[in-house]
């Protein structure tokens, strides 16, 4: 076969709309995602006993089942049950929010718990209050122990956004699918699709590893 | 006058019992030197004081306010009652003269600018003038215990409470923090002190506890019980650390 570069060149401009539509769910999902992780898992790693449960329930859930079926939930089930109509942006958006949510609660409780124990206790003992050395002590520590973890889950989210093709979200990999049932081009377009990804990616990794440098690890 | 005073005092961690019944009255001005075999209670005397560790029973006042009368009351001791750790626990993502400011800054709410300047001497008194903008990790086991000295004192406490501060440290690094002991006690510092330096505890102690099995077995002169102590087991104990 013969590799046709004037089929990726008329498919850019649908795919980099695309490839718009998933960095504006990742970073909308994210950001929500950071909130309600952080929240979620202080509340797992300092909560009281109802504090730990809810967060302890929320996480195991999201966790235990396929980011697909919860935006299907999401988008399907949730109009019949609650008659809250949304959406396929919001959906794929609240998606990535509750499921990214679980996984930073998790990296935030490992981050903070994982601060050895006698900083705490000098902050204590300087007479601060647990407030106080959470935010001006341990959480610095633990905020750096955090990077690399969450920029993992950054690009784990960034390419779970491909599977919102269930709900007709016109994101990267959805508007790879429609220009191929068009032309039948699988290697031409599933290629473009690839790379269009990689840059993304690629591009993460690369932030990350200077915001790793500029912060030295504690 | 006294400034700690423990009163029948009992603390269990789960079924074991750690300190039973303890009394004891230590008063103002008073260097205090804490030893014992481990697991004899010494170390959690000390985090009583602070109330690092809570009591189970009986009562400890520190400077006229009970660790057991609420949250805001236990945060007056703890800025009265400055702690100095076996392993140092110096904040590793602030410098060392933002470690000293930290204090002041956060606990009492001086100004920064403030903060800074008392900061500054007193990490000149600790004689580490030309250490304020490294990071602990950059800094000797000596240094970084000098640094957490001047943390605690930067708080202004009228007490001190020392949990084996020479431990983790390299014998030849043990003098230069032991001196800086000494000079606050010399200052009129009062100082409980849990360690195993024999010497520093003759030179520098007003009075010698020793502890076992979460009591005060022998409470004295700290000269007269390191030469010539009438308990067999202070006498065993010595013999080992010395």
């Amino acid at each position: 076969m013969e590799f046709d570069w004037s089929v990726i060149e008329d498919a850019m401009p649908a795919l980099l709309g695309g490839a718009r539509l998933t960095i504006l769910i990742t970073i909308a999902g994210l950001v929500g995602g950071l909130i309600v992780g952080f929240v979620a898992g202080l509340m797992r790693a300092y909560g009281n006993v109802i504090l730990n449960a809810i967060a302890f329930v929320y996480i195991e859930l999201v966790r235990g089942t396929p980011i697909v079926v919860q935006v299907m939930f999401i988008y399907f089930a949730l109009p019949v049950l609650a008659d809250i109509r949304v959406n396929p942006m919001t959906a794929a958006i609240t998606a990535i929010v509750v499921n990214a949510g679980a996984y930073i609660a998790e990296i935030v409780r490992g981050s903070f718990i994982s601060v050895h124990k006698g900083l705490r206790e000098a902050g204590l003992a300087l007479g601060l209050p647990t407030w106080k050395v959470l935010v001006y002590i341990i959480g610095p520590v633990a905020f750096r122990r955090m990077i690399p973890p969450l920029g993992n889950q950054v690009i784990v989210s960034l390419k779970d956004t491909s599977l919102f093709i269930v709900i007709g979200v016109g994101e990267l990999t959805r508007q790879g699918q429609e220009i191929m049932a068009a032309n039948f081009r699988a290697v031409e377009i599933w290629t473009a699709v690839a790379i269009l990804y990689l840059l993304m990616t690629g591009t993460l990794t690369l932030i990350l590893r200077i915001t790793e440098r500029r912060m030295r690890i504690l | 006058m006294s400034i700690v005073e423990f009163r029948n005092v009992t603390k269990a961690f789960g079924k074991v019992v750690v300190l039973r019944e303890v009394d004891l009255n230590i008063e103002v001005g008073q260097v205090v030197v804490l030893i014992g075999p481990s697991g004899s209670g010494k170390s959690t005397l000390l985090r009583c004081i602070n109330a690092l560790e809570e009591i189970n029973g009986g009562d400890l006042v520190v400077d006229g306010i009970s660790v057991k009368a609420g949250r805001s009351n236990v945060r007056v001791i703890r800025q009265e009652a400055g702690m100095v750790f076996q392993q140092f626990n110096l904040f590793p993502q602030m410098t060392a003269m933002q470690n000293v400011a930290f204090g002041p800054q956060h606990v009492r709410g001086h100004s920064r600018a403030e903060a800074l300047e008392q900061a500054r001497a007193l990490l000149a008194k600790v004689g580490l003038s030309d250490r304020g903008s490294h990071y602990p990790s950059e800094l000797s086991g000596g240094q970084q215990q000098r640094v957490a000295i001047a943390r605690a004192l930067a708080v202004k406490p009228k007490l001190m409470l020392f949990d084996e501060p020479t431990s983790a440290l390299d014998p030849e690094l043990r003098h230069e923090v032991l001196g800086v002991m000494q000079a606050l006690a010399e200052e009129g510092m009062t100082m409980i002190v849990v360690t195993h330096e024999m010497a520093f505890a003759r030179r520098v102690g007003k009075r010698m506890i020793f502890m076992e099995n979460g009591k005060i077995s022998v409470d004295g002169d700290p000269a007269t019980l390191l030469s010539n102590s009438e308990n067999p087991r202070l006498r065993e104990f010595l013999q080992h650390v010395h």
